[in-house]
């Protein structure tokens, strides 16, 4: 299972930086939103997968008793979602607003700032 | 039970929810911004002061022992920044009040600028890897919206490219943060780098290291990634400015010097060789890039990048005197550069502009305040008695002690670049005759104003020539701070016990 999400988590950072070197603005954010997903599932991938061993401690025990899946990704995994849904949000917003303002969303048309 | 370790994030914190409470009354925003930058200031000395008598101060949150709980740890390095961070945020919240303009006030200016400070003290304080990334987010989703106040066409386009790039390097961060978990099955700070020095798979470790240089190189405006920065500084309203080019990159700089003195320190030959040449790099192309431009902030914008290399090749050389120039750089930098752009936004409010072309003229008319220029100016460039003469001369002494001679003579020769675009300015704007032409014209400024940014301004300058005039206490502050930089055991040991000779282990905490 870990080698199929290898190539899963690979291809999706491949489409996103795909999709960030293009011009335009609205493909730039679909290219961020893919990349916080595939880092996401790589943390989740980080911790080796376990199937059917939840982390539970039984009546008695102080520790679970033989190997369980490591809930502590889980955990960062929930956090990193929770964040990259408000930075994401923020950032088609952003690209909105931009549209509006700067009437292009072409990236080679937002040079202003760079000379 | 050492409060203040926990007080410089939470009197941000709750500063910031309180003014979100007075939405609508403008004189209690204004009344809070003072207040809780005047309490985190205040938290942050008496922090200082803890740490510097005592050692090593570490909380542990919830009462979850380390490594299984959140820690909060405060070494000499972390307490200074924060000092630092209190400073800065301090006298931007007294400019401000003098500057920032209704409109940014109703879209909540204050309470951004609380949540700022709060995600930069815990940036600092913090213990554990995943925490730092929070505190990173709660940082960058301020300084997003502080960045937009206005909706101008620039601050858009600087925005994209700014929101982008350090989107790129959290996500890089997170899956660094990711792959380390794998390896080695924790996230407190002490308890990796213990297990790491046990680890034999040599490989994977600089592979780690090498993400997280990118990572932290992004945030920290390091060549070649530093794109970002003079792309989007110099759009915002000044106190934005003012306060991000303190604060934001230096976070960068100081989680470079906490991962790669206390995790990944094993390979330097590897690792600082490379930051070596980044340091390199960035001093040479911050410098020229200023060189080429004239408008008044984007200048200062260049040479945030040049200066982060003097930070960064301090920790590359990686000797006790080089990490102490390190340190005693960054404490220089943070608050004369911050002063910097708070004159550059005096001047704008005289006249309406930041092009050096249409500006002139005024060591005539404000004599003061050419000289409170002249003070960081100088001080940047690195003259004597100023402070960047102390942090310029310790950490190119370290580099001629380590047999460095390339990179020491680009220190060397950015220093008189810098000279060059520090009089640059000082010609443009403030010796030749003012131009002809009728200038844009401004609102009178009010004579409370004036005060209010003079007031700021001056204090930053002074303490630029307090470091200055008094190099030996802060030299021996920076060398108890790199001493405690060099000796990561006494880190690990401060936050996992095993011996309570250092710090106090609060374990009684609520």
């Amino acid at each position: 299972m870990e080698p199929l999400l290898a190539v899963a988590i690979g291809i999706l950072f491949a489409a996103a930086v795909y999709m960030m070197l293009r011009r335009s603005i609205v493909k730039l954010v679909i290219g961020l939103m893919l990349l916080s997903n595939a880092a996401n599932l790589l943390i989740f991938a980080t911790a080796g997968l376990v199937r059917g061993a939840p982390p539970l401690v039984p009546e008695g025990l102080s520790a679970p008793a033989g190997p369980v899946a490591d809930p502590l990704p889980q955990a960062l995994v929930l956090t990193a979602i929770v964040i990259a849904f408000g930075v994401l949000s923020f950032a088609v917003v952003l690209v909105r607003r931009a549209w509006e303002i700067v009437g292009a969303d072409d990236l080679d048309k937002m040079r202003d700032t760079d000379t | 039970m050492t409060p203040q370790i926990a007080l410089p994030i939470l009197i941000p914190l709750l500063a910031g929810a309180v003014s979100l409470l007075f939405w609508r009354s403008r004189s209690m925003q204004r009344f809070i911004a003072v207040a809780g930058t005047a309490g985190l200031l205040l938290t942050s000395l008496w922090l200082l002061a803890t740490v510097h008598r005592d050692g090593i101060q570490v909380m542990h949150m919830g009462g979850w022992t380390a490594p299984f709980g959140i820690s909060l740890v405060a070494d000499l390095l972390g307490a200074i920044m924060v000092v630092l961070t209190g400073i800065i945020g301090f006298a931007v919240a007294l400019f401000s009040l003098a500057t920032v303009g209704r409109g940014h006030e109703a879209y909540g200016y204050f309470p951004l600028m609380h949540l700022l400070l709060a995600g930069v003290a815990g940036a600092f304080l913090t213990g554990d890897i995943f925490n730092l990334y929070v505190w990173f987010e709660v940082m960058l989703v301020a300084s997003f919206a502080l960045l937009i106040l206005g909706s101008e066409k620039a601050q858009m386009e600087g925005a994209i490219k700014y929101v982008t790039l350090n989107l790129v390097s959290s996500v890089t961060f997170l899956v660094a943060v990711g792959l380390l978990y794998g390896m080695v099955g924790t996230l407190n700070m002490a308890d990796i780098a213990r297990r790491l020095a046990t680890l034999q798979d040599d490989g994977m470790v600089d592979v780690l290291a090498m993400m997280f240089m990118v990572a932290f190189g992004i945030k920290a405006a390091a060549f070649p990634l530093f794109f970002w920065l003079p792309a989007s500084y110099h759009t915002p309203p000044v106190a934005v400015s003012a306060l991000f080019a303190g604060l934001l990159t230096k976070v960068g700089v100081y989680a470079l010097y906490r991962v790669f003195t206390l995790i990944f320190h094993h390979s330097p030959g590897y690792t600082h060789e490379i930051l070596l040449w980044g340091a390199g790099f960035t001093m040479l192309s911050g410098v020229l890039g200023a060189a080429a431009q004239f408008e008044f902030r984007r200048i200062l914008s260049f040479h945030i990048v040049s200066q982060i290399g003097y930070m960064i090749l301090g920790l590359a050389l990686f000797t006790p005197l080089a990490i102490i120039g390190g340190v005693f750089y960054i404490i220089h930098h943070i608050i004369v550069k911050t002063n910097l752009f708070l004159v550059s936004g005096i001047v704008h409010r005289l006249r309406g502009t930041y092009q050096l072309a249409s500006l002139g003229g005024f060591y005539r008319s404000h004599p003061g305040l050419a000289v409170l220029f002249l003070i960081p100016a100088l001080s940047l460039a690195g003259m004597p008695p100023l402070s960047g003469f102390f942090a310029k001369f310790i950490v190119i002494r370290a580099g001629i002690e380590a047999e460095a001679y390339g990179v020491t003579f680009i220190a060397l020769l950015v220093g008189l670049l810098t000279l060059y675009s520090m009089i640059k300015i000082w010609a443009e704007v403030f010796w030749k005759a003012a131009p002809e032409e009728e200038p844009d014209v401004v609102p009178a400024v009010e004579p409370r104003a004036m005060w209010l940014m003079s007031a700021s301004v001056a204090g930053l300058a002074l303490c630029t020539l307090f470091i200055g005039l008094n190099a030996g206490p802060i030299y021996a502050l920076a060398e108890a701070s790199a001493g405690q930089l060099l000796a990561p055991e006494r880190y690990i040991e401060a936050v996992l016990g095993s011996g309570a000779e250092f710090g106090t282990v609060g374990e009684d905490t609520p």
